[in-house]
Order: C-alpha cells, then structure tokens, then sequence
C-alpha cells in the first residue's frame, strides 16, 4: 500500500484559501450601501431570474457572489433557519447577528472539514427599524471569517478597487437616487464598459415599507434613473 | 420512480410545513386528545364572512370570542392576511384556528421566497385545506377549525372564494359564504342583499348588515358597540393588495344602516 503523503495543515488550508479565492475573483461584485431610509444592495447580474440578492426576512436580505448553487443553498438555508425562528418565537425576534453567525460557522466547518471550500462570500443585512437600533451589515468570507461592515461594503471580485472607490465618495446622506447611481459606478470602476440596467441587479431595505421592507427596484425604474445620473 | 425526488431530496421543496415536519416536529399545531376524554371548553371565534364585488372581494367578521354563555373577549380579529392577495376568516376554536392562520401565513411566505414565486390562488386554497385536515383528530373531540379563504385571482383577474369543512373538503363559491356560529344568519342576509359586481360601497354596506342581522339572531355573534367603539373587522383584497377599512367608515356604515332601522321601527310602531 502507498504511502498517503504528507501535507501540513498550513499548505492545506493555504492551497484552500486560495482555491476559493481565485473561485470567487472570477465572478461579478456586489455592493451594498446605507442611506438615510434604509441598505441598498446593487450587483452585477445579467441574469433577471437567478438572483444574486434575496429576501430572507423583513427586515433582513441576502446577497452572495461566487458560484451560484452554493450561495443559492446557503440563502435557502437562511430563509429556513429564520422562519422556524420566527413562527416559533416571534417575528422581532429574526435577527442578522444569529443568521450571520450561523452562516459563519457552515462556512467555516465546510472549510475546515471538506475536501473543497466553498467558494462564496456573502453579505447579510438588516435594515434599522427606526427606535435607536442601527442597520446591520455582516460580510461572511468563504472561512467563515465574519466582518461587520459601516456604510458601505464590496465583495466579489473586485472588491478591493470597488471599497477604494466607495471610500473616496460615499456620503452618508446620499438619496436613494444618488446611493444608486454611486453603486453602479463603483460596480463599473474596473470595466471599461458601462454597466445598463440589463447588467444590474437591485435591491434595498426601505425602512418606510411595512413589515417586509425587502424591495426589488425594477429594470424600468433602474433605466430611468441611471438616465438621469448621466 | 422515487429516484428523481431522491436525488433532488429536500433541497427545493419549498413547503414551510414540510420542514417542521423534518426538522421541528413539536412545533407542528398537533392538539393530542385523548379519544373519549371530555370535549375541551375554549373560547369559541363566531361569525366570518365574504363575498365577491366589483374590485375583488370583503371580508368581515366580528369581533367577540365566546365560551359556552360568556363573552370570552370583545375585540379579537378574525380576518387575518395570509399574503398580498388573500386573507383567512377564521371560526371555530380561536386558539387553533389563529395558530393555524399564522402557520399557514408563514406557509405562504416561505414558498415565496424559496421558489421566488407566489403559490397560484388555487394552490394557497389546496394548502389551507391540507391543513383543515391535519386538524381532524381535534376536530373529532370538539375543536372544530372551520375558516373561509378569500383571495385575488391574479392570473383570472378575479376574486375568489372558499369554504371548508372540518375534514378539509375545499368548496369554491361564486358570490359570498359566511361560517360560523351566526353563519347561517348572516348567509339568509346576504342572500337577499347580495347582487353581482357591486361597488365598493354597496358591498361593505351588505358586509356590515350581514353581521348586524346575525348579531341579532345569534348570541354568539358580538354586534357593532358603539359605546366602547368595537367595530367588525373589514378588509378588502383587490388587484392593488390586501387593504383595511378604516373604524370610522364602518362606524359611518353602522350608524346609517341603525337609523334606519329606528326610523323603519318609528314608522311600524
């Protein structure tokens, strides 16, 4: 009987690292911003049926970049871990803090444990209901690793370019209107392309909605405003 | 020929029922009754109903909670959104019955997002009916889950109607039903004021007398208190959503049809 070679659990977790890196450098980024009513969630997204960004909860969405059936399991996943919470307790009680930890820890067990990482980022966010508390947004990395993001985030890709962009003109008092159009033009930062409603995904948690604040802006509506901004 | 469901095994199924069933089975509303036990007191919901009009369809129903010869509570709701284009009516056992309305709410919404997608009407109403079902064993010791569900039909454009009976039997109505213990009542009332696509004000007036008449005739059924300012619960569900009427367009409502009672009383005596 061979051998079974030896590898050392730092070249493992390496050779890990960075086969889901390079997995999730290869797909389209998304941004999330905050303004005054609420998070908006902008991707790059030809597709008008596979979605990258999702309801989970009222007040919570999801977006995932990387490969899809893997974040489509994961934002199953999180639809059913916050409806059992919510049916069982009460609706108030669906947070992203728990969601997100839950998410940490699949991630990171998957990581550790299987053979292939996942390769997938994934942003949850909770949008503030008005009475002191603060939006939530957490970016969960394919380790599990799990940051808590102000203002603004970015994840796929190019992320990295994109953060840099948003760093230099993002304004807190943004409308929604300029929010979107600050979005896409961080989205189209490294293309030398620009990006129509046709390449876009968006959506935001309006804190003004009742109940489910999770709204889809629609492709018309898009078209018009990108219009606008020029 | 199991073998395509086995391979997807439960990753699409979008029921939120089901995945209580595998993952939470105590959470199911499973009343277990001892068979031949003594029938459970518990407060009783009373009169719901609906009818179709012009825009869509009403729902409406009081708001007193029985228990046996007392008045359990004055001011629950029976008519509960199930989503943006249908609502449950419950009568029965309140406990239940509400457990039930929030189940299948949380059903609905699950499959939403899930699928991405809503549940056709006919398919929100085959659920409903399942559920009835799963409420049998109770329902044979006294805890009898009876509601109405009343919807949009958006792919028909229409309103649309159901009722139930206790064994999950799914019935369509074209024009109104109304259920409960002034059920009947209020059914002999909208029989002779209910006329096809009737306007929004037409319709909530032969809302409101329906429950009056059965308030009248039923002691179960809580009529309009106008001293403490109780009014039924009405709700209208049409193209543009699920929408409440406002306490004071009912009260307008009552207070016209009562005057007019009193003038028709003046006149007779």
């Amino acid at each position: 009987m061979p051998l079974p070679y030896y590898v050392s659990p730092e070249q493992m977790m390496k050779d890990k690292a960075e086969y889901a890196r390079k997995g999730i450098s290869r797909g389209r980024s998304i941004v999330s911003l905050e303004y005054p009513d609420g998070i908006l969630l902008v991707a790059e997204n030809p597709s008008t049926l596979l979605h990258k960004i999702s309801e989970i909860y009222d007040r919570i969405a999801f977006a995932g970049v990387g490969k899809y059936n893997e974040f489509e399991n994961l934002r199953i996943a999180g639809v059913r871990h916050a409806d059992v919470k919510g049916y069982s307790y009460s609706r108030g009680d669906v947070t992203a803090k728990a969601l997100a930890n839950a998410y940490s820890q699949a991630l990171g067990n998957i990581f550790t444990q299987d053979i292939k990482p996942f390769e997938v980022e994934v942003l949850v966010a909770e949008v503030a209901d008005g009475n002191h508390s603060k939006n939530e947004i957490y970016h969960i990395l394919y380790d599990g690793t799990i940051e808590d993001e102000k203002n603004y985030a970015a994840m796929g890709g190019q992320a990295d370019e994109i953060r840099r962009f948003l760093k230099e003109n993002y304004r807190e008092t943004l409308a929604l209107e300029a929010a979107i159009q600050l979005g896409v033009r961080a989205l189209s930062v490294t293309q030398n392309k620009t990006l129509t409603e046709k390449d876009l995904e968006v959506a935001v948690l309006d804190r003004t909605k009742e109940r489910r604040k999770f709204r889809r802006i629609p492709p018309e509506a898009l078209a018009q405003l990108l219009r606008a901004g020029g | 020929m199991d073998e395509p469901l086995e391979l997807f095994g439960e990753f699409g199924n979008p029921s939120f029922l089901d995945l209580l069933r595998r993952q939470s089975p105590d959470l199911l509303p499973r009343l277990a009754v001892e068979p031949g036990s003594e029938p459970v007191r518990a407060p009783h919901g009373t009169t719901v109903l609906a009818l179709r009009y012009r825009d869509g369809v009403i729902m409406a129903g009081d708001r007193q909670a029985t228990e046996g010869f007392q008045v359990a509570s004055r001011r629950i709701e029976k008519i509960f959104k199930s989503d943006d284009l249908s609502g449950v009516g419950i009568a029965g056992v309140a406990g239940p019955a509400m457990e039930m309305a929030r189940l299948f709410q949380t059903e609905l919404e699950h499959y939403e997002k899930v699928e991405g997608d809503n549940l056709s009407l006919e398919g929100k109403a085959n659920k409903l009916s399942q559920m009835i079902r799963m409420n049998l064993p109770a329902a044979l010791q006294g805890l009898v889950v009876v509601p109405i569900f009343a919807g949009f039909d958006d792919k028909l454009g229409v309103g649309r109607l159901f009722k139930y009976d206790v064994t999950g039997g799914k019935y369509e109505d074209t024009d109104y039903w109304a259920q409960g213990s002034g059920g009947k009542d209020a059914r002999d009332s909208l029989k002779k004021r209910w006329k096809r696509d009737m306007s929004r004000e037409d319709a909530l007036r032969v809302a409101v007398e329906a429950l009056l008449d059965a308030s009248d005739e039923d002691v179960g059924t809580g009529g309009p208190d106008l001293i403490r300012g109780i009014f039924p619960t009405i709700k209208t569900i049409t193209r543009s959503g699920f929408g409440d009427v406002a306490d004071d367009e009912i009260r307008r409502v009552v207070e016209t049809l009562l005057g007019e009672r009193a003038r028709a009383e003046k006149a007779a005596g």
